[in-house]
Parts: C-alpha cells; sequence; structure tokens
C-alpha cells in the first residue's frame, strides 16, 4: 500500500504544479465550434492585450472546440464555459433552455448577437472539371457532393437549409419542390461525416467527391492551408446569411465573478481590431468601415436569412432535423 | 523447446506462415508504418517541435497522469479480485466474472455517457456536486473515472487464470505453519503471479493512455487542461496539421512498441520460468 | 462466516476482505453507472422505448454493426488459428517479433488506428489507390467498417488459441498417426475439436469488442444513414440533439447484447475447463 500512497502523491504533486502554471488575474473558458480555431487564437490574443491595457490585469482565454451541437450538450451537462461561441443560434437557445441563462440573450448585443457573419459557397476541384456555377448543378446525376451530416453539425444545417431556400426561390418554387431537389442533392452525398473539419479533410485531403458544400471562411482556409493548387471556391447564385452567435453563459460568471471580463471579451468581437480580425480569417464583419476594407474578398451574391425563409431555427430545426424530420424522411426507405 | 515430430509437411508449413506473415503485414505493420512516415514526412525537425509543442506536452502530462492514477487503482482491485475467485468457491461467481468482464464490452461512448448521467449538472448527483463546487465531469476526474471504467477488467482477468492455475496448496500449507494472512500473500502468492500480474498491468496502461471514445465524451475539450493524448491527435487533425496529428500519434504508437516489448519480455520470463516449473513438477 | 454468500470452507484467509473490496468497488465503479441507463431509459416509458430501438434507421445501424462485427470476427477466427498456428507450432526468423505485434491493437490507442487506416485506405492511400483502380472502394464502406473492425479484434482470437495449442497433448496427435490417420485427417478430426472451445471464445471476445467499437471506426465509415451509419455513432448523435432518453435507450439495447455475449463466454469457458479437467 506504500507504493500506493507513494502514487497518490506524485499525482496530487503533478496536479499542484499543472495548477501553478496558471496564474492570470482571470481565466475564461470560450466554447466554440470547429472552424473557429484560427479566429480565437488571433482573437484571445489581441484581447488580453486590450483588457490589460485598459484594466491592468491579465486574462487567459481556454479555447474548447467541437461540433456545435456536442459542445452545447457538454455546456449543458456542466462544462464551465464563460461564453458561448457557436455555429447556430439553435443550440445556444438549447443551452439557455437548460436554466444557465434567459430565452433573450440574443438580444443582449447587437446584431442578433452575432458580431460576425458567413455564408455557405462550393468548394471544387481546380479547374471547375465538371463546371459546377450553382445549386442545380449539385442534383445532376454523377456529380458527388460532400457535406457534413446535419444531424450533427452545425454548418451543415445552414448547407441544408441554403439549399432547400434557394429551390424555394426558383420560379415555381414551393414546397414540395424544394423538398425533392434537398432529397435529389442528399442522393449524390457519399459520406456525411460529423462535422465540418472531417468533411473538408475528406474531399480535400481523401479526394473524393466533386464538391464540397462549406463555410465561406473554411472554404477560403483551406484553400490557404490544404493548397490553392489543388481546389478553387465557388459562389453560388444565392445563399443564407449565417449568424454565428456568441452568448455570455450568466450562471457561470456570476458563480465565478467573471461576468465583467466576459461581457467585454464578446462586446470587443464589435470593435474595429475585433472585426478587422474576424474579417482577416474570412468572417463577414458588421462594421461598414472594415466591411468597405475587406469587400472584395467576399462574393456579392444575394444573401436571404433563417428568419426570413423558415421563421426562425426553432421552426427550422423541429421540420427538418428533429426525429422523424424532412431531413431523416430522406433516408427512410422509399417503400 | 523439445523438437517435435510430428507435423505437417514442409510446402505447407511455409505457406501458412506466409498466409499468417501477410496477414499481419497487411492489416497491423503497414498502418503502424504509415504513422512514423507521415510524422516524420516533414522531416526530424518539424516532427521535434510537433512533440515538444506546449499543448502535446499538456496533453502527455494529462495522459500519464490519468493512467497514473487508474492503473494502481485497478490493480488493487485486480488481486483482490481474482483473491476471491481463485481462492474460494461461492455461489455466484460466473455471474460476477461476467460483471467483472462488462466493461471490456461495453462501447466506449456509453462508458462516457453513464458519467455524464451520474455526475453532469442535470445527472442524478449534478445539484449535490454543483452545490459544494466539486467538479467531476469535463474535469480530471471525470476523465479519470472514465479511464477507471475501461480497463476495469484487465488487471483481473490476466489474474485469475493464473492465481486459478498456481492452486491454493502452497498457500494452505503455509497457513497451516502459521504464516499471516499478508505474510501469506506477499511471500507466497505474489511472487507465484507477479509475471501474469505485470502483464495484466501493462496491458492496463496500455489501454488507459490510448482510450479515446469514453474520454472524448467526458473531457470538454479544453486545449491545455483536459485533452489528453489521444484527444490532441484528433484535434490536431481538424486542424489540417496532419504532420503534427501523425507526429503525436506516433508518440503513442511508441508507447504502444515498448509496451509490447516489456511484454515479451515479460512472456520470455514466464516462459523459461514455467518451463524450469514444469520440470520441477515433473520430477 | 456470517457473509450472506454461500462458499465452501476453506483455510484461507481474506474471503470478506476481498469479495467485499471487489463488490463494492464494482457495485460504484461499473454497477452504479450503468444502472444510471436502465433508470433514465425507463423514463421514456415501453413504447417509446421500443418506437425508438426498432426505428428503421437504428435497426440498419444494428445490421450493419452486427453484421460488420461478424465478418471482422470471422476473418479473424480463419486468420487467427493460422497465425496462432505458425507462432505456437513453427520456429522461423523474427518469431518472437511478429508475436509481439500480434497484440498492437490492444496497445495503439483507437483513434490512431482510425486516422491510420483511414488514410491507408482512402482512394489516394497506399493500399486505397491500388485497389479503386481494381474498382474496389473501401473507406467509407461497409468493407472499410470491416477491415478497421478487423484490425480490433484480431490479438483476441491468437491471444485465446495459442495458450491451449502450447498445452495440446502431444500424445494425441501421435496416437492418431499410429492408428493410420493422415496428417490431415489428424488436424481436422483430433485437433481442431479439442482447439473449438477457444477458439469459439477468441471468435466470440472478437464479436463482443468489435460491437462497441467507436474510435477507429468513424474516420472510415462515412456515416450515411441507413449504409454506414454504426449503432455507437447513433448514440452520440441522439446525444448531440439532447435527446438522453433516446440514446440510453439504444445504449440499453447494446449493454444488453454485449452481457449476454460475455455470459455465453463465460458459460463457454467453464464448459472448456470442465472438459480439459475430465
Amino acid at each position: 500500500m506504500n507504493s500506493n500512497r507513494k502514487a497518490f502523491l506524485a499525482v496530487a504533486l503533478a496536479v499542484g504544479l499543472a495548477r501553478s502554471a496558471y496564474a492570470a488575474d482571470a481565466t475564461l473558458l470560450n466554447v466554440s465550434y470547429d472552424p473557429t480555431r484560427e479566429l480565437y487564437s488571433e482573437y484571445n490574443a489581441a484581447f488580453a492585450r486590450y483588457w490589460q491595457g485598459k484594466t491592468g490585469k491579465t486574462v487567459e482565454i481556454q479555447q474548447s472546440h467541437g461540433g456545435s451541437g456536442k459542445q452545447a450538450r457538454a455546456v449543458i451537462d456542466g462544462l464551465e464555459a464563460d461564453v458561448l461561441t457557436l455555429a447556430l443560434a439553435y443550440d445556444v437557445d438549447e443551452v439557455g433552455k437548460s436554466g444557465l441563462f434567459a430565452a433573450d440573450w440574443q438580444k443582449k448585443l447587437p446584431n442578433n448577437s452575432a458580431p460576425y457573419t458567413s455564408t455557405i459557397v462550393f468548394l471544387v476541384r481546380k479547374g471547375n472539371p465538371k463546371g459546377i456555377k450553382d445549386w442545380n448543378d449539385l442534383v445532376k446525376p454523377g456529380t458527388s457532393v460532400v457535406t457534413p451530416n446535419p444531424k450533427t453539425s452545425g454548418g451543415a444545417r445552414w448547407n441544408y437549409l441554403a439549399a432547400w431556400g434557394y429551390a424555394l426561390r426558383q420560379p415555381g418554387g414551393n414546397e414540395q419542390k424544394a423538398r425533392a431537389f434537398v432529397t435529389a442533392l442528399f442522393k449524390n452525398v457519399p459520406v456525411l461525416d460529423s462535422g465540418a473539419r472531417g468533411s473538408t479533410n475528406t474531399f480535400v485531403q481523401r479526394g473524393i467527391g466533386d464538391v464540397l458544400l462549406a463555410w465561406e471562411n473554411e472554404a477560403y482556409l483551406s484553400v490557404n492551408e490544404l493548397g490553392p493548387d489543388k481546389v478553387e471556391i465557388v459562389t453560388p447564385s444565392v445563399s443564407i446569411l449565417a449568424e454565428p452567435p456568441v452568448a455570455v453563459v450568466d450562471k457561470v460568471v456570476d458563480k465565478k465573478g467573471t461576468r465583467a471580463v466576459a461581457q467585454a471579451y464578446l462586446e470587443y468581437l464589435y470593435s474595429p481590431e475585433g472585426q478587422e480580425i474576424a474579417a482577416r480569417h474570412y468572417y463577414r464583419p458588421r462594421l461598414a468601415a472594415v466591411a468597405q476594407k475587406y469587400a472584395g474578398r467576399f462574393g456579392k451574391a444575394p444573401l436571404f436569412t433563417i428568419d426570413e425563409v423558415f421563421g426562425g431555427w426553432a421552426k427550422a430545426q423541429k421540420a427538418h432535423f428533429d426525429d422523424g424530420g424532412v431531413f431523416d424522411q430522406i433516408y427512410q426507405p422509399s417503400k | 523447446m523439445k523438437r517435435r515430430v510430428l507435423t505437417e509437411p514442409k510446402p505447407v508449413r511455409v505457406a501458412l506462415i506466409l498466409v499468417s506473415l501477410a496477414f499481419l503485414a497487411v492489416s497491423l505493420v503497414l498502418p503502424l508504418a504509415l504513422v512514423f512516415v507521415e510524422a516524420f514526412s516533414k522531416g526530424a525537425a518539424a516532427y521535434a517541435a510537433a512533440i515538444r509543442e506546449p499543448m502535446a506536452l499538456s496533453a502527455l502530462r494529462l495522459t500519464l497522469l490519468t493512467a497514473a492514477i487508474a492503473v494502481p487503482a485497478n490493480l488493487v482491485f485486480g488481486l483482490a479480485a481474482s483473491w476471491a475467485i481463485a481462492k474460494f468457491d461461492f455461489w455466484g461467481k460466473n455471474a460476477l466474472i461476467t460483471l467483472i468482464d462488462l466493461p471490456f464490452a461495453v462501447s466506449p461512448v456509453i462508458s462516457g455517457m453513464i458519467f455524464i448521467l451520474l455526475f453532469g449538472r442535470l445527472g442524478t448527483f449534478g445539484p449535490f456536486l454543483q452545490g459544494h463546487d466539486i467538479k467531476i465531469v469535463f474535469a480530471i476526474p471525470g476523465i479519470v473515472l472514465a479511464t477507471v471504467f475501461v480497463t476495469f477488467p484487465f488487471v483481473a482477468r490476466e489474474l485469475i487464470p493464473v492465481m486459478q492455475a498456481s492452486g491454493s496448496e502452497e498457500e494452505e500449507a503455509a497457513r497451516v505453519l502459521g504464516a499471516s494472512g499478508w505474510q501469506l500473500f506477499w511471500r507466497v502468492t505474489l511472487p507465484n503471479v507477479k509475471w501474469g500480474l505485470l502483464y495484466g498491468v501493462i496491458l492496463c496502461n496500455a489501454r488507459a493512455m490510448g482510450e479515446f471514445g469514453a474520454v472524448s465524451v467526458v473531457s470538454g475539450h479544453i486545449r491545455g487542461k483536459t485533452n489528453t493524448l489521444p484527444l490532441h491527435v484528433e484535434i490536431l487533425y481538424n486542424e489540417y496539421q496532419f504532420q503534427a496529428a501523425f507526429a503525436a500519434a506516433s508518440l503513442l504508437a511508441f508507447l504502444a512498441l515498448v509496451t509490447l516489448l516489456a511484454k515479451s519480455f515479460i512472456e520470455w520470463q514466464t516462459g523459461r520460468r514455467a518451463s524450469a516449473g514444469s520440470v520441477e513438477n515433473e520430477a | 462466516m456470517s457473509s450472506v454468500v454461500l462458499k465452501r470452507h476453506s483455510v484461507l484467509p481474506g474471503f470478506g476482505l476481498t469479495v467485499g473490496y471487489t463488490l463494492l468497488y464494482l457495485s460504484l465503479i461499473v454497477l452504479l453507472p450503468l444502472s444510471t441507463l436502465a433508470f433514465k431509459s425507463s423514463s421514456l416509458g415501453f413504447d417509446a422505448f421500443w418506437t425508438t430501438v426498432s426505428s428503421a434507421r437504428v435497426v440498419a445501424s444494428y445490421k450493419l454493426t452486427f453484421g460488420a462485427s461478424l465478418a471482422a470476427a470471422t476473418i479473424n477466427a480463419f486468420f487467427g488459428l493460422i497465425v496462432a498456428w505458425v507462432l505456437a507450432r513453427y520456429t522461423f526468423p523474427g518469431r518472437r517479433l511478429v508475436d509481439a505485434i500480434v497484440d498492437l491493437p490492444f496497445a495503439l490507442p483507437t483513434a490512431v488506428a482510425g486516422i491510420a487506416l483511414t488514410t491507408l485506405y482512402s482512394e489516394n492511400g497506399w493500399l486505397g489507390a491500388p485497389l479503386a483502380r481494381m474498382g474496389v472502394k473501401v473507406a467509407f464502406t461497409p468493407l472499410g467498417i470491416t477491415l478497421a473492425l478487423t484490425f480490433i479484434g484480431l490479438p483476441f482470437v491468437v491471444r485465446t488459441l495459442q495458450p491451449v495449442i502450447d498445452e495440446l497433448d502431444p500424445e494425441l496427435e501421435e496416437a492418431a498417426a499410429s492408428l493410420g490417420a493422415s496428417r490431415a485427417q489428424t488436424l481436422f478430426r483430433v485437433v481442431l475439436p479439442a482447439l473449438l472451445p477457444a477458439w469459439l471464445t477468441g471468435f466470440a471476445l472478437a464479436f463482443a469488442r468489435c460491437l462497441g467499437e467507436y474510435g477507429s471506426v468513424v474516420f472510415i465509415a462515412g456515416n450515411m444513414p441507413m449504409r454506414t451509419e454504426i449503432t455507437p455513432l447513433l448514440i452520440i448523435t441522439k446525444l448531440e440533439q439532447y435527446d438522453y432518453p433516446g440514446a440510453t435507450a439504444i445504449a440499453v439495447v447494446m449493454l444488453v447484447a454485449s452481457f449476454v455475449l460475455l455470459l455465453g463466454i463465460n458459460l463457454l469457458q467453464s464448459w472448456s475447463g470442465r472438459r480439459l479437467a475430465a
């Protein structure tokens, strides 16, 4: 038993050492979704500088990334996030519903609490061998489309809704036609990864598929990271305005006493510096001045919002993605 | 080892050896080789950089810490359980063995989930833990618990047959000669089963360091805090840092190889002892 | 003994202590956590439970998971027998090394295995590319899942068979040979039946392990509903939709399947133990 006690002492010591390595005045945990890794690693450093300049206090920001739904689930189950920066409002709603903050969180910050926006674009192989220009090219027989699973990936839900919205807005478009269109599209999908990053890897690294449906920022990032000689971006004629929202988790910040710094952390996203960083990482900024500066980066195609076409996230989720919803029906045996 | 007279014709032997080697080469050696080739695809400098990165180091620390708690815990349990099962006959023994095996067949996903259901904010003990500000899931205790769960059977499973095989005669003799319980355990039983014990510990340790599914559910993936090395591999992979991902993976593969070497050394030792023992018995 | 457990009298001490500790630790670490599954899924009520676990998509995932696990366990049973025989009976250069490497899947983290196998078998991988030219797709198909599970289950058959082959009494084979049986007859009529219980045990162990496997499979599976979606992934999917009762319901089904398999294995082992003793 003696050796056992020694082991426990060693463990206790190791934990102690691990603790003492962090000595910032405040620690924030930002629970975010997959594609924001690069954005927040730059933003966290910028914010820490700003905060120290303003208050003289140091702040250390810890990051956790994963699929949006998975991250929301972890926070609901007790992962002590000070701030959420997720892929879609529905996931933030779910966290709020579990009692961690009030349902009106979206009114607490400007622009529906979405400091930056994005949209859905296509990533195709270099030279666009299949000549993919718009959504209707995706349903052609023989075109292979890669998208993550809308059940597990926030980005994939935007993909799905963008396709649906496109079909709805075609001449003579209606619910039936949109449904047929989306069904045909998913018939062309050979792999449904569980997250956006998995799909990008499948498309770029594994060489599967003719076109990848991706976040605009993800598409640019993968062109930069994985090789402009391999893939290029196609902007469809119309797409959806994706608003990845942010929120302070009231229960956690009140318990930890980090409300002021957490609030400042999210508000600073709307500042010129925050907006610049977002734009550099191919998120569309809200601030007009910054938007103008980076206007050349982003496509000009019209974007529709989820509220216009689907009446908000709660409705869209229930009709399309809940168990037994339209997405499940697409995959039911046809009999 | 004595030469066997009876065997298959040489062509059959060669064919069987070749089939075995081919099967193992394709299904085991190739994936392993790929890990190392990809890890060094950008040269040794890039490899060293990936290994020395602070996040990788903190993940390695957490992985070692987890194993350092899980393995001794299951070691003590394994000794107690195998003593009870091998030395005594009692009602319900088979059911007990099956229950001990159970974590081994439970999907890692389920293994993680049950601790969320117990200790999560909305779980059975959630309100109590919240009230006392005790963090279990999404912190180190949760990772350790999930690891203890998935590695639960390893030591017991290796020890039970070894203890059964070594029989109770020596202990009974020692008992009659007046040895106390602890003396008997330290002086008689432990020397008899030590190689089996070590083998169990090594397998337990390997699994503890490599567990992914269960830990992924309870970790919360906080960089530098609750990421174990296998989770770090996944994160790097998702950051398009393939070479770094494979470098971290190669670290785990290297640990696996060391484990296997240690294990085969132990088997070699056991083999020598066992053959020596059997000669004694026959004499 | 004041213990409630019936036991045969023994002069050895420590029964109360060790059984007590075993039961306590088992209850705290395994039984209590697992019981929350039953508790949570019972909140569904029987009808909803049944609807969840028998919906078309879930049933398709059972078929895939059980089918691929069965296929992988069968492949392992076949090659595992050969490997175990070769390792136990033949000598050749590098035998020790080969023997050591059989345990690799035990020691290699499943996520590493998953990433390595996917890289290997994707259409631009070392093995995937030549296979793709022959028109065989591996990654993101049930075939890929089967291959990943083959990797995971490989050591079980070899490691359960090896000691049994080692302990096989050579006199049996000699007697068969002296009675005029050919080598093939000896192998199929004498050796194989003696190995059967261990062989089946190894098969069942590999099968049980494959059923729950997650880490190595998700990367290579493709995760298409109805086609390449394994049951553990469905549990995760349900979790991420905040559907705890649904997730636990499927988990209960998996758990029962594992328990039945393990019980079968242990009965098989005690049966073969009696046969060996006789």
